[in-house]
């Protein structure tokens, strides 16, 4: 073709200049460990199921969460939240309320009869679990997807350990407890109540099983010594709250004293003022600071009118009265005394003070180890008996029904790979997304959303559940305060900040990719990218 | 977040409406594909397609690339653009190269404006009333060469959209001063030496408070970091016949000695300092002034860049107080003459 004059090429397009070739660091896309997920003793993938929460799809946020833990609406009423308590978000305005969008999750489920997904046919190994709590029944349903049998012994007439016979129905209603583990139950694990293990040995002899994971608790309240009198009336907590779930509750006067300084101390004085106590006092020898319970249950027994004692221990108990000695905190945080006494008036005391695990089962096992009244298991939760794993309560550990499950979880991992004769590796933690990571300009501003709580005259006289859930509408404003930390949410930046046209988007769900032929490695992407999903890396020579 | 009280009971209520990234990232999977901006469209026109030679993280090529790509979807596809000489003509059009995918002339240096006129009167004549036209240069061919063709432009109110691409110098020839240079900043020309360092104050123009004294329909300016906020005023602009001007500030890594990365990240400095007014006007009057989300003193805007390094002390420490601070009262002039930190103003 003739060209005009001075023109000698033919017009090209510029894709012909690959400016690839310019780079010196390359973008990456990679999935950072939000915080939330990592403090999770249950291993839950937070913001994983608050993803699908975000878009309203519900079901399958929950089928999500119910990949790491079978109990969401219990969580979502009991959990102490240490996810919240590292979440990102409480630096830009407050933490995402995760606990209440898990609660929504859950309760949704049981309205709507949403179950699990059928479990393999049982083809593996035949594994007995002592003990029917969150630890027994979190690794029955992580033993079942896997394949295995599993049987339950629990003493009790009912299962749910703790859960049922700890926590009251003011702070976990029980149908909401029996919905969940009805549904593990239901994916064929074998529950046998009322069977008590005296024997383990034999037990695991006789019975045939492959492998036992040993969840009993601590059912055994700790008891202190007392100087009392002969009608002096002192009870402990666990068996106060134990015997809640009986048919007449125990009378225990009007005026309670409560003796202990953890949750166990605070349920049993919030349950004594249910039960027509005027004055519920807790009285402790330490201060609020170092008082293990935690903050929320005190600010909830606070507002119920329960009242608090502080640096005093309990010296003598009588009929009507008790004495108490105050006491400083020692240099070292312990408390001495002073020798100061004053009297207190009281018709029942209620010993707070710890539980213990009853061991006697594992008599005539050497190889397990025993220390601080607790079994001592190795990382994988394996005790020094082959084939015995042991968690929640009766492992040293956090004594929380999360830490319980994740435990469950865990032995279920473990236990598949000693019966298949392989080491489970453990997942490959990604790298902390801190705030640093985090380009907080893109997020909007949105305070939590505060959950209804019931009136407070109903708080003292019924065992009405307290704490309210939130509905459809804020459970979904809740869910969208996520920030994604370090998990890309297809915001469309990268895509749309490349000044070379370089970010190429997949389409929904499938997220983007780089096209290197034409990335200068700019950065840009990685630095306005909102949650931290891009790292830059040094171009290989 | 609203709350009433009722006897110790607490019920909230709080609007569902509320999608995670607000209105400030380029899209939103929550929201329908109608409120993303046109950025988040994988069928955007990519007015200046890849392969184009402008440096790593150039402010210039992103911005004319939103500019484009928002009034190529207003006008149906149906635009021509008039570039002047500077960067964004020559990093997009290397003999025999281009990387524009729509009609596009390059004139001169100072002459955008009129040939843009003159662009508009042919289809005019021909009856295309449909095509429309935009004229785009650097801010060295709109304030300074240009401005005699740009001011016959405003005055004829001829319809055409003219553009700048404000990176407050001569870029393409090697980062001479220009009449839209900051104060303070080191230039090839305004060197960082004496007892006022770098550019002079108290000179250079304001095209867009010029361009409002014009009288003409449709003022406006924007940075690359808000995309809402500028796709908005392209789409606006194109709404109006006759002649609209709008300026928007696109940082340059290679003249303001600045990371590549945070180009997006200056020019939202800019604006949340005060330095650089995000406004709109219409008729000759401000309508519509963007407010300072986080407000940040002047010093993080300029702590970013090199071409602001000699007034700090090698800790990053502000050394020149006294020409901060006067940069400081020119941000605090802004603010008080837009109602920069007035909720009400969006
Ligand atoms: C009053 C109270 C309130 C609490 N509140 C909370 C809370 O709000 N949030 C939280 O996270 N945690 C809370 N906890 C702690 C939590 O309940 C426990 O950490 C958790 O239940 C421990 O789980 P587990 O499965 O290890 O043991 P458990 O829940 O104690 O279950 C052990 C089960 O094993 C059975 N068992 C014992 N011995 C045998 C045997 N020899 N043979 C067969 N079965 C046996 C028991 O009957 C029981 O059912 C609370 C605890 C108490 C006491
Ligand atoms: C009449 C004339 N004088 C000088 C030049 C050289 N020249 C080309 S681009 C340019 C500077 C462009 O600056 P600006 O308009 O700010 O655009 P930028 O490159 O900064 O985007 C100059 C001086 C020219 N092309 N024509
Ligand atoms: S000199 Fe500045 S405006 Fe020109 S291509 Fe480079 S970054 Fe863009
Ligand atoms: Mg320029």
């Amino acid at each position: 073709m003739e060209k005009p004059f001075a023109i000698t090429l033919d017009v090209g397009s510029s894709l012909a200049n690959k400016t690839g070739s310019w780079r010196v660091e390359r973008p990456v896309y990679i999935d950072r460990l939000p915080p939330c997920n990592d403090a999770c003793p249950a291993g839950e993938n937070v913001q994983g199921w608050l993803y699908y929460a975000e878009a309203g799809e519900y079901e399958q946020a929950w089928r999500q969460l119910v990949q790491d833990n079978p109990f969401p609406a219990v969580m979502g009423r009991v959990c102490y939240r240490p996810c919240e308590t590292v979440c990102n978000r409480a630096q830009l305005d407050e933490a995402v309320g995760i606990n209440a969008v898990e609660r929504f999750l859950g309760d949704q489920a049981i309205e709507h009869g949403w179950s699990f997904e059928a479990a393999p046919p049982s083809s593996g190994g035949r594994v007995l679990v002592v003990g029917a709590g969150p630890a027994g029944l979190s690794t029955a349903y992580h033993l079942r997807r896997l394949g295995h049998a599993v049987v339950i012994y629990e003493t009790g007439a009912t299962p749910g350990g703790m859960m049922r016979f700890g926590i009251p129905k003011y702070r976990l209603p029980r149908d909401v407890l029996d919905a969940e583990v009805e549904r593990i139950c239901a994916l064929g694990v074998e529950l046998h109540l009322n069977r008590k293990v005296t024997d383990l040995p034999a037990t695991m002899r006789d019975d045939g099983f492959d492998a036992v994971f040993l969840a009993v608790g601590a059912q055994l309240a700790k008891r202190a010594y007392l100087p009392a009198g002969d009608s002096a009336h002192i009870l402990d907590a666990v068996s106060l709250l134990h015997s809640m779930e009986g048919a007449s509750p125990p009378r225990l006067g009007r005026r309670v004293v409560v003796y202990g300084g953890g949750d166990t101390a605070m349920d049993a004085a919030r349950t004594a003022r249910r039960l027509g106590a005027t004055d519920a006092v807790v009285v402790y020898r330490r201060t609020r600071e170092r008082m293990p319970a935690h903050d929320v249950e005190v600010e909830e027994a606070t507002d119920e009118g329960v009242l608090m004692k502080w640096l005093s221990t309990i010296t003598e108990v009588d009929e009507g009265q008790i004495l108490l000695e105050q006491m400083v905190l020692d240099d070292k945080g312990f408390p001495q005394p002073t020798g100061r006494f004053e009297k207190l008036d009281a018709d029942c005391v209620v010993l707070a003070l710890g539980e213990e695990s009853d061991l006697s089962l594992l008599t005539g096992m050497d190889d397990v180890e025993i220390a601080d009244g607790v079994v001592q298991v190795g990382p994988d939760l394996m005790t020094g008996h082959p084939g015995l794993f042991a968690g929640g309560d009766v492992v040293p550990a956090e004594r929380t029904a999360t830490n319980a499950i994740g435990n469950g979880k865990r032995a279920a991992r473990t236990i598949d790979g000693w019966l298949r004769g392989e080491t489970p590796r453990e997942p490959a933690r990604h790298e902390l997304a801190g705030f640093e990571h985090l380009n907080t300009w893109y997020y909007a501003d949105a305070p939590k959303t505060e959950r209804p709580r019931l009136e407070l005259v109903r708080r003292t006289s019924t065992f009405d559940e307290v704490v309210g859930g939130l509905d459809e509408t804020n459970a979904l404003f809740e869910a969208r305060r996520c920030l994604s930390c370090g998990n890309c949410f297809e915001c469309d930046n990268c895509f749309g900040v490349c000044p070379d046209n370089a970010v190429v988007k997949l389409g929904p769900g499938k997220r983007y990719e780089f096209d290197y032929d034409y990335c200068k490695g700019c950065g840009i992407c990685m630095v306005e990218c909102p949650c931290g999903a891009i790292v830059m890396e040094p171009e290989r020579a | 977040m609203s709350k009433a009280k009722t006897d110790g009971a607490i019920t909230t209520t709080q609007p569902v409406k509320f999608y995670q990234v607000g209105s400030f990232a380029v899209g939103n999977r929550l929201v329908d594909p109608s409120l993303r901006t046109v950025q988040a469209d994988a069928a955007r026109t990519n007015a200046i397609t890849s392969g184009h030679r402008a440096c790593q993280g150039c402010g210039e090529a992103l911005g004319a690339r939103y500019v484009l790509d928002a009034a190529m979807r207003a006008t149906g596809g149906k635009l021509v653009a008039v570039n002047a000489t500077g960067c964004l003509e020559v990093f997009t059009t290397p003999y025999p190269e281009t990387s524009w995918q729509l009609p596009w002339l390059h004139s001169l240096f100072g002459n955008a404006a009129s040939v843009a006129t003159g662009v508009a009167a042919a289809l005019e004549v021909q009856g295309r009333n449909d095509v429309r036209v935009i004229a785009q240069a650097g801010d060295g061919g709109t304030v300074d060469i240009g401005f005699g063709c740009l001011s016959g432009m405003f005055e004829r109110n001829d319809d055409v959209l003219f553009v700048c691409y404000d990176n407050e110098a001569y870029m393409n020839t090697g980062v001479q001063r220009s009449g839209a240079t900051p104060p303070a900043a080191r230039t090839a020309t305004t060197e960082a030496v004496g007892r006022e360092p770098g550019n002079p104050f108290d000179q250079g123009k304001n095209l867009p408070r010029l361009a409002m004294a014009h009288g003409i329909r449709y003022v406006a300016t924007a940075t690359v970091a808000d995309l809402h906020d500028l796709e908005a005023k392209v789409e606006r602009a194109m709404d109006f016949r006759g002649a609209r001007y709008l300026h928007l500030l696109v940082p340059c890594p290679l003249g303001w000695s600045s990371a590549p990365a945070d180009t997006i990240r200056i020019a939202r400095l800019a604006k949340e300092s005060g330095l650089f007014p995000v406004f709109e006007a219409v008729d000759g009057e401000v309508t519509a002034a963007s407010g300072i989300r986080r407000l940040v003193p002047v010093e993080e805007y300029l702590r970013l860049q090199g071409r602001f390094r000699h007034l700090f002390d090698s800790s990053g420490a502000v050394a020149k107080t006294d020409i901060v601070a006067r940069l400081q009262k020119l941000a605090d002039a802004n603010i008080e003459r837009f109602g920069l930190l007035q909720p009400e103003v969006t």
